[in-house]
């Protein structure tokens, strides 16, 4: 090894003073970085929604009475149902955070916890967007044709996102409260089955009436209403105003878990 | 308190529930040396670092660190110091120029300063070829080199290192402690802890031996072996009679016997003279001496006469120590 040079020495601490907001960004990053590199993840990330959405089309939508031919019901559904898959992995990532040594470091270089989960959640984000993308694509290819003009088209991008951001910084909570990765994943099952009782796959009105008020009631179903109306070009009612103050409410009570959490598993 | 002082610690005390981990820690390490604590596993050396570098509050006492305050002033503290602690703290799925650079960016430098920090920290830890691969192809002594430069992108006047060289092969042992050598040379200054005594004797200054929560001694390792384990000459005899007489007529001046090897520790202040005077005192014929062996204490010593325990790990060529003659 090389002996040290002395221009190593104490010249006066660091550079310029950053800003929480260069620090997110510094943040997001890495993790954009981290989860393009764990390919097996991303592609987990990737395939099942689409596997999912070819079940559901070619095996079970013969059976399947909804007014409508059923790729077009089910499409903006899957949407959703992947959107929310995709959010409970920050659950995993950050729980993968917290057990390496790296958030310590941070921690001493005086990188506080919002700017370092605010990385996770904006890169599953990114990484929604894609199989978004994605899920859209194929959507097409197996029959689904909506009636969208461009405004409805970006309203409906606005609130997928939108239940994206909140439920990453819901599942980052989670990912924070859970001893470790494994049990973190646990809550993506969590996730994955609360689009059943809602409208993601079949309408309320053919489930059994003790859940109807669940299932009408649950963040998941204005969602997906919302999505389903914009995309397919029907009157969506208040179901846009309903699911923009779902996430709007999840979000808020998300970051500031996040932040006591964050606090309380590092002191 | 002082400012020649990069730490200062009066009358820490930690407990996590009913365990008490420390019991009142005090500290003084003056800028620009190396200081290290030494103790078995469960001394509280890590809570020890975890409070100066602020990540754990201490439930009694206070610590200044770098001028600091690091209970008050906890922001100011963490942009004078860096910490690289016992589990590697750099991205494994990053190489090892995406780490530095990430790390430059969160000092504040521009993405070109950033970058330049990064190309010359790895050209002087020996990591320039592997700049670009993953740290998971890295090998345990590369990983902690990049480590431990992640921590000096900030320019850090002080620098912890919890346990830097535990479970690192012995070569790379040497390079982490030339490291070491030159980041105290540089003028910054060094808090360390280890388990090995070989360690804290090579590159510390001054040392303080923590066991159970609490400081047992401290200072430099010369003294501590003056002080708590003196120097002994130890005389192997030519036969068990001549064992057994010399036994006899010493009595209680006997500071160390092993019957088996024939061979008895006088207490020595390690001069020529007392060597001499002794060595004639034992055996005025000589003839009933067979070499001689003057016993330095090593920390190992120490350690055993302050804690009453054996040190749990460590002992490796420290045990050089010895000058054997024949007579």
């Amino acid at each position: 090894m090389s002996e040290l040079a002395a221009p190593l020495a104490v010249r006066p601490a660091t550079g310029s003073r950053r800003s929480a907001l260069s620090d997110a960004l510094t943040m997001t990053a890495r993790c954009v970085r981290l989860s393009r590199r764990q390919l097996d993840a991303l592609l987990t990330m990737l395939m099942l929604p689409i596997m999912l959405m070819l079940l559901f089309v070619y095996l079970f939508g013969g059976a399947i009475e909804t007014g409508t031919r059923y790729v077009t019901y089910v499409v903006p559904g899957i949407l959703v149902f992947c959107a929310g898959f995709g959010s409970s992995t920050t659950a995993v990532t950050v729980a993968q955070d917290m057990r390496g040594g790296i958030i310590d470091r941070f921690r001493s270089m005086d990188i506080g916890g919002p700017a370092v989960i605010a990385g996770h959640v904006v890169a599953n984000v990114a990484r929604n967007a894609m199989s978004t993308l994605l899920v859209l694509g194929v959507g097409f290819l197996v029959g689904f044709r909506p009636h969208a003009s461009g405004l409805a088209w970006l309203g409906a991008a606005g609130i997928l996102a939108l239940f994206v951001f909140a439920f990453s910084w819901l599942s980052a909570a989670i990912g924070l409260l859970a001893g470790s990765p494994e049990a973190a994943n646990g809550f993506g099952f969590f996730l994955m089955f609360l689009p059943y009782p809602s409208s993601t796959f079949v309408p309320v009105a053919t489930m059994p009436g003790w859940i109807h008020g669940f299932a009408n009631n649950q963040p998941i179903t204005p969602v997906v209403e919302a999505l389903r109306g914009l995309l397919l070009g029907q009157p969506i009612g208040n179901q846009a105003w309903f699911a923009v103050a779902w996430c709007a409410g999840i979000t808020l009570v998300s970051i500031v878990a996040t932040g006591a959490l964050f606090r309380r598993r590092t002191a | 308190m002082d400012d020649e002082l990069a730490v200062e610690a009066i009358g820490l005390h930690k407990s996590y529930g009913k365990v008490s981990v420390l019991a009142g820690v005090d500290l003084r390490v003056a800028r620009g040396s190396v200081f290290s604590l030494l103790g078995p596993n469960g001394a509280g050396k890590t809570t020890t670092v975890k409070i100066l570098s602020t990540l754990v509050s201490a439930d009694a006492g206070r610590a200044r660190v770098a001028g600091f305050d690091v209970a008050r002033d906890r922001h100011r503290v963490r942009r004078a110091i860096s910490l690289t602690g016992q589990h590697a703290a750099v991205d494994e799925l990053q190489t090892g120029e995406e780490n530095l650079r990430m790390m430059g960016r969160l000092c504040g430098l521009s993405g070109a300063q950033a970058r330049g920090k990064a190309t010359a920290l790895l050209d002087e830890f020996d990591l320039a070829d592997a700049a670009r691969r993953r740290v998971a192809t890295y090998s345990g002594g590369m990983r902690r080199r990049l480590d431990l430069a992640a921590g000096l992108v900030g320019n850090p006047s002080v620098i912890f290192l919890d346990e830097p060289t535990t479970g690192l092969d012995p070569r790379s042992r040497q390079g982490m402690w030339q490291v070491v050598t030159g980041l105290a040379a540089s003028g910054v200054t060094v808090f360390l802890t280890t388990q090995y005594l070989d360690e804290a004797d090579q590159l510390a200054d001054r040392i303080a031996v923590m066991d159970g929560g609490r400081l047992v001694a401290e200072g430099t390792s010369s003294e501590l072996k003056t002080r708590f384990a003196g120097q002994r000459l130890d005389l192997t005899l030519i036969d068990d009679g001549a064992y057994r007489e010399v036994a006899g007529r010493l009595g209680g001046r006997v500071a160390h016997s092993e019957p088996g090897r024939l061979l008895i520790g006088l207490p020595t202040d390690g001069t020529a003279a007392h060597v001499r005077a002794l060595l004639d005192e034992v055996d005025p014929e000589r003839r009933t001496v067979e070499r001689f062996t003057v016993h330095t204490a090593t920390l190992d010593d120490v350690f055993l006469a302050l804690t009453g325990h054996e040190a749990t790990a460590g002992r490796t060529a420290a045990d050089t120590e010895k000058e054997t003659a024949n007579v």
